[in-house]
């Protein structure tokens, strides 16, 4: 079944955590373009979530990093995170691995991925899910990107993933929807926490919407510090969802920079009718 | 110099329920196994959050880190700042890639003023 929907959303702990900090008008607007971005969702049809997100340490550390990685079990618990301090309550997400291993073994074909029978979700998948499918009623599939621990892997590969997971998704009966999380700009957890670099941030979705390949993928990592911070690799996430829909022109629901949640929080999403 | 196994640590501990109860009943022994030095131990047991970021502690780590001794968001923040100031720039990691010299200076460097640098987005705060 083609791929019925691929869009992207921010995934910073702050939106839930440090929600009563934030300028409520402000807030409120992002959660209902997060609310419209669960109706779109649902209104397609889906039938399971896949969720390409860069994950913060709770899986795979420096002893063994994986570039790419898909979650391939019946269940998922989290978040890892303190329930208080999240904002968010320790669930566990129904998972489905048959799909998962479907998916796994299509995506084998172009490019090298592990696969996890173990996965814990941190806030980068349990704060898109708190809004996209609060009553953890849809089977969902993790996917990670190291984004973290360099060295990374080039954003030509993420492009070359996303193309993956869309012929391995298009390959399933099952209606699909994938997802990207994360920052454009930010310096989360860090002294610079709350700082966002807008007219960045605003290029990059310019980029996005128009679904440039060579302007996505004209970033370096050396670059990308400098002018958007340690958050800013997370790009390959939304890079990866723009490959995924190739051909495809998107829309910018939401985007506001919001500091205390130390991210310019996005909401965005592909045109998939054709 | 052992930031790997510092962060290892904290890698544990953030995600192992018997770790942390074992970090709470003895902090150092809690370290046993890990290939620290006497600093690096120190600045764990302290906890010396500055001194953790200023040797090279991924924030994505250390944020955990910071909530598990009850560590105020905004404090977490300053106590980084503040251990950059003791100690001089990032010596090693993720953020030391273009070198780390302060919030002020990284601020001025995009062209930002640094009133949001508290993370709240308050001017003048």
């Amino acid at each position: 079944m083609p791929l019925v929907y691929a869009g992207v959303c921010s995934h910073a702990p702050g939106i839930t955590g440090r929600a009563d900090q934030a300028d409520p008008d402000v807030r409120d607007a992002f959660y209902a373009s997060f609310d419209a971005m669960r109706r779109r969702i649902e209104d397609a049809g889906t039938e399971a979530l896949i969720v390409i997100a860069a994950e913060h340490f709770a899986n795979f550390f420096m002893n063994n990093m994986p570039s790419y990685a898909i979650g391939m079990a019946d269940s998922y618990d989290g978040p890892i995170e303190d329930s208080d301090w999240l904002g968010i309550d320790k669930v566990r997400v129904p998972g489905n691995r048959d799909l998962s291993e479907r998916i796994i073994k299509e995506v084998l074909e172009t490019h090298d991925v592990a696969y996890a029978e173990e996965w814990r979700f941190d806030h980068g998948i349990s704060v898109p899910l708190h809004f996209l499918t609060p009553r953890y009623d849809l089977p969902v599939i993790p996917v990670n990107i190291n984004c973290q621990g360099p060295p990374l892997t080039p954003v030509h590969r993420a492009w070359n993933f996303g193309e993956a997971i869309r012929r391995a998704a298009d390959a399933v009966p099952e209606r699909i929807a994938v997802i990207g999380t994360g920052g454009i700009s930010h310096w989360p957890a860090t002294p610079d926490s709350g700082k966002i670099n807008k007219e960045w941030d605003l290029d990059f979705l310019d980029r996005w919407a128009r679904n440039d390949r060579d302007a996505l993928l004209d970033y370096t990592d050396l670059q990308t510090y400098a002018d958007a911070g340690q958050g800013g690799f997370e790009i390959r996430a939304f890079i990866a969802i723009a490959a995924s829909a190739a051909g495809a022109l998107g829309t910018v629901h939401f985007y506001e920079p919001i500091p205390i949640f130390s991210v310019g929080c996005t909401i965005a999403d592909y045109d998939m009718s054709n | 110099m052992s930031l790997y196994y510092v962060q290892k640590f904290l890698y544990e501990l953030n995600r192992d329920e018997n770790v942390q109860q074992a970090y709470e009943a003895d902090r150092a022994g809690a370290l046993a196994g890990f290939d620290v030095t006497d600093e690096e131990s120190n600045a764990l047991t302290e906890p010396d959050i500055g001194l953790l970021f200023h040797m090279g502690v991924n924030g994505q780590i250390l944020m955990h880190f910071a909530a598990l001794h009850q560590i105020e968001w905004g404090d977490y923040l300053q106590r980084m700042r503040d251990g950059v100031d003791a100690h001089g720039p990032v010596r090693a990691g993720v953020y030391a890639m273009t070198g780390y010299e302060g919030v002020d200076a990284h601020a001025a460097s995009l062209g930002q003023a640094s009133a949001a640098a508290d993370g709240t987005g308050n001017e003048g705060s």
